[in-house]
């Protein structure tokens, strides 16, 4: 099934039977997927659909294992990135590739390999700011800005060398949702000078607001081609995730008791050269609720994280209480023996170990739980939690027992989040708790996260899913640049409200009421 | 063209088994290759090497107690190595035990000091090792200085120390100006396990140390702790597990494993202190422990069998007039075949006709 779009002239670009096999993953599997000139054409799909491998084979950094790529209905290798800019691809990748410490003419000019001088890049990236709305200050440092001012750099690096598509990847997971419009503004315009782009992404309210045409992968395959205009956000989903995906039940009133985490004037100097400091963070969280804590990426969420599983300690005992014990001063063990639980947001390296079976992985929060004895691992004990985390959250797993980096990435968090709900802790402090996990995972982990809540513990969800925040949440407060808002009920938040807290206007303002 | 590392499916068990087989066979052909170039017959240094040693009671106790210092050692750098941290000095932390050990001996010389000296003695030698380990290990975890570099330079300084103490304050008064010390007394020396055979407890330390290391890292928080820091630090962290004293208490369980070698080696074996007490055992020990692939069995066959290097090394000297650098040579084939081994267990070589990119 394909969307009508009217057109003369092949497709600027078609992908013909692409296939990739890793040893026995079919990474794509014969997939077709044409662009128009000056088309928004979305990828669509969940994390593990092959979206990225497609991406790669097109922009050169992979080789296809059997299909064909035509350009402008010829058909073309790409071999390398190089050769697929010299054909007039540009690519925005999800993570930056820019050095901190330079400016950001400098950034661009090192990007084109001395092709062109500081001072034609000065004038090509004015007149490039102007045409499109991308506001850049050639002269200052890159660790200055925002992240939404760093992927500008990065489109404007794509757009000087006149693409005639351009490829972006999860764009707006960096972004605040005003950061996000002007973005949506800048690719409408360029679509309408006639540059196709490629948008991928597993937002739907992004894609029905920017694209015509959407292809959506699942395990590898094309399942169809659609408008994503004239299909509803539950229908698209249930084409991506393979099944409906249901609401969450948050319908349980919830009556907040007895404070369970009070963080009181919290102060932390950053760790390196770029790392945020904490400064004056308070928060109480009660039994009972969900406490949400909103920001863009890099604003202190990893350091709060830190701060408060223990894993870096503050310089006064009572700057942290848990369950009524002043605890800055202890270490993640300790406060594990509290009854409070933590889950990163790192799955791989920091939550688990990845050449580790699961049953080892349990050791991990060994502090709270069954698994040793005076010292002694309990083999026996280990595995049967292992199972038991496996059955009661739905985690899919290759074998019995398998190295946690052969999970995908849903069930692995599946597993490392209940790895910490199955022994009822008082509190649970979760980092980005659904980050790049399927649909069907991540309402799994958000229905476990508010049953837990209900259950009569305290959890706090630090992400910057502002729409997970606004569905799992009761109270929520916003973090910027290391200060954290004032906790709000949930209702009294507005979409708008919590992106100017997280641009930090509201704060600035706050700061000009109390001078 | 290039080649490429693919990662295999599905690794057979079998395969996995027979690799190190495999590894020894190629590295014993390659090693053929160098003696025939070398004009001597593959055969005979085969025999030389290998099956006379072997077959002969005098150098299977000798393999025995050239595997002894390996084993204790190697298995000490398991504790480092697992945990992704590098000592690189046992060598050092070897001499300092028979440094610290042999002084107890020396001053109870000539004394009717009874049965309290041996065991004090073995036990000063795993201090000695110990707190010269602890050294690296101190100012990595206070100043961050990197271990491999101090844990290194601290050998020579060990090494100086020995020569300096041989030569000067502990040398024998009646020695005819050789520098070595008195030759310790019945009661400071290490007996052999059969009356009149050449091996001595030091070997039953060494499989003691295996048996105990093996419950640990294979049942215990504490190997667990090694295993996660080695393989996932920011996850060891997590865990509750610090850094500082991981890196601790591994330099001070290899420096107290080295130094009981030491001790044991002196004391069992030489009888006295001289300058040079080892042909490198805490250097070879890191090949031994690569061998064994960190594992305490593993480790204790691979100690025979480089042991077996030595014998065979020093007999084709004597009989065949094969230069000693050969046996080196050897050494280092056998290192590389088996981890090539390894590798090729768990990936597929394929040949690249051209580059997709890098």
């Amino acid at each position: 099934m394909k969307a009508d779009v009217s057109s003369s002239g092949p497709p600027l670009v078609e992908l013909k039977g692409i296939s990739k096999r890793y040893g026995d993953l079919l990474a794509n599997d014969g997939i077709d997927l044409s662009i128009e000139p000056g088309e928004i054409h979305a990828l669509l799909g969940e994390n593990g659909a092959g979206k990225s491998t497609l991406v790669k084979i097109l922009y050169g950094v992979i080789e296809p294992s059997a299909g064909e790529i035509r350009w402008e209905g010829r058909p073309v290798t790409i071999g390398s990135p190089v050769e697929a800019r010299a054909l007039g691809l540009g690519m925005v990748f999800q993570h930056f590739s820019l050095f901190d410490e330079m400016t950001v003419a400098e950034n661009i000019a090192v990007a084109l390999s001395g092709e062109w001088s500081l001072a034609t890049v000065r004038g090509r990236l004015s007149e490039i700011s102007r045409t499109y709305g991308l506001a850049l200050d050639p002269d200052r440092a890159v660790w200055t800005l925002s992240a939404g001012e760093r992927q500008r750099i990065e489109i404007v690096r794509c757009l000087l060398q006149n693409p005639r598509l351009l490829i972006l990847d999860e764009p707006t997971s960096v972004l605040t949702p005003q950061e996000a419009e002007h973005l949506f503004v800048t690719l409408d315009k360029l679509s309408a000078d006639g540059c196709s782009i490629l948008y991928i992404s597993h937002k739907l309210e992004e894609v029905r607001r920017l694209c015509r045409r959407a292809t959506i992968l699942r395990t590898g395959r094309v399942v169809a081609t659609i408008d994503p205009r004239a299909s509803t956000a539950r229908e698209i989903a249930a084409l991506m995730v393979g099944n409906e995906v249901g609401d969450i039940r948050t319908d349980a009133p919830h009556a907040p008791q007895g404070e369970v985490l009070r963080v009181d004037h919290l102060d932390m100097p950053p760790v390196g050269l770029h790392g945020q400091a904490l400064k004056d963070i308070n928060l109480v969280a009660r039994s009972g609720e969900v406490v949400g804590i909103a920001g863009v990426a890099g604003n202190g969420q990893s350091e709060l994280f830190a701060a408060l599983s223990g894993e870096r300690l503050a310089s006064r005992p009572d700057a942290i209480v848990i369950a009524g014990r002043a605890c800055g001063t202890l270490g993640v063990h300790a406060r594990r023996r509290l009854a409070a639980a933590f889950v990163p947001e790192e799955r791989l390296g920091h939550a688990a170990a990845p050449t580790h079976r699961l049953s080892e992985n349990t050791l991990i929060s060994h502090a709270a739980t069954e698994v040793s004895r005076s010292g002694f691992i309990l083999v026996n004990a280990a595995r049967r939690l292992a199972r038991s985390i496996i059955k009661s959250f739905d985690v899919r797993t290759p074998e019995g027992d398998p190295q946690a980096r052969k999970l995908s990435g849903g069930n692995l968090q599946k597993f490392v989040i209940g790895r910490e709900i199955i022994r009822k802790p008082k509190l649970l402090i979760v980092d980005q708790p659904t980050w790049g996990v399927d649909a069907g995972a991540a309402r799994l982990i958000r229905q476990a996260l508010v049953d837990l809540a209900r259950a009569g513990s305290a959890v706090v969800v630090v992400s910057q899913d502002l729409d997970e925040l606004f569905e799992v949440a009761d109270q929520m407060a916003v973090i910027h640049q290391g200060y954290l808002s004032p906790l709000k009920p949930i209702g009294a938040w507005t979409k708008e409200a919590v992106g100017l807290e997280m641009l930090g206007v509201a704060q600035a303002q706050g700061d000009a009421h109390a001078l | 063209m290039r080649f490429e590392l693919t990662p295999r499916a599905t690794v057979s068990p079998v395969a996995r088994t027979l690799a190190p087989v495999a590894a020894f066979v190629t590295a014993f052909l390659i090693a053929g290759f160098v003696i025939w170039l070398m004009g001597r017959s593959p055969i005979a240094a085969f025999d030389v090497y290998v099956l006379q040693p072997l077959s002969d009671p005098w150098s299977l106790q000798e393999l025995l107690v050239k595997a002894t210092p390996l084993a204790l050692i190697a298995i000490g750098l398991s504790y480092c190595f697992r945990a992704n941290l590098w000592n690189i000095g046992a060598e050092g932390q070897y001499v300092m035990g028979a440094v610290l050990g042999g002084w107890l001996a020396l001053r109870t010389h000539g004394t009717d000091a009874g049965f309290w000296v041996l065991p004090l003695m073995l036990l000063l030698g795993i201090v000695g090792g110990a707190l010269y380990g602890l050294i690296p290990a101190f100012l990595k975890t206070r100043f961050n200085v990197n271990e491999i570099l101090t844990s290194l330079m601290l050998v020579y300084v060990a090494q100086l120390t020995l020569d300096y103490l041989v030569r000067g304050p502990w040398r024998d008064p009646q020695g005819f100006n050789f520098p070595q010390s008195v030759t310790f007394d019945p009661a400071a020396t290490l007996p052999p396990i059969v009356e009149a055979g050449r091996v001595h407890y030091g070997f039953v330390f060494a499989v003691i140390a295996v048996l105990v290391t093996a419950v640990v890292l294979g049942r215990t928080l504490f190997g667990y702790r090694l295993k996660l820091t080695g393989d996932a630090p920011r996850a060891a962290r997590f865990a509750g597990f610090s850094s500082k004293v991981t890196a601790l208490s591994v330099f001070a369980i290899s420096g107290g494993l080295a130094g009981l070698a030491g001790i044991s080696e002196v004391s069992g074996q030489i009888g006295q202190l001289q300058p040079s007490i080892s042909p490198g055992y805490g250097f070879t020990a890191i090949t031994v422990a690569f061998l064994g692939r960190l594992h305490p069995v593993g480790i204790l066959i691979a100690a025979l069998v480089v042991a077996l290097t030595f014998i065979g090394g020093e007999s084709a000297q004597i009989l065949l007039k094969l230069p000693l650098d050969l046996t080196q040579a050897f050494q280092g084939i056998l290192l590389l075949c088996v981890l090539a081994a390894d590798a090729l267990v768990s990936y597929r070589i394929r040949l690249v006709a051209r580059g997709g990119g890098k």
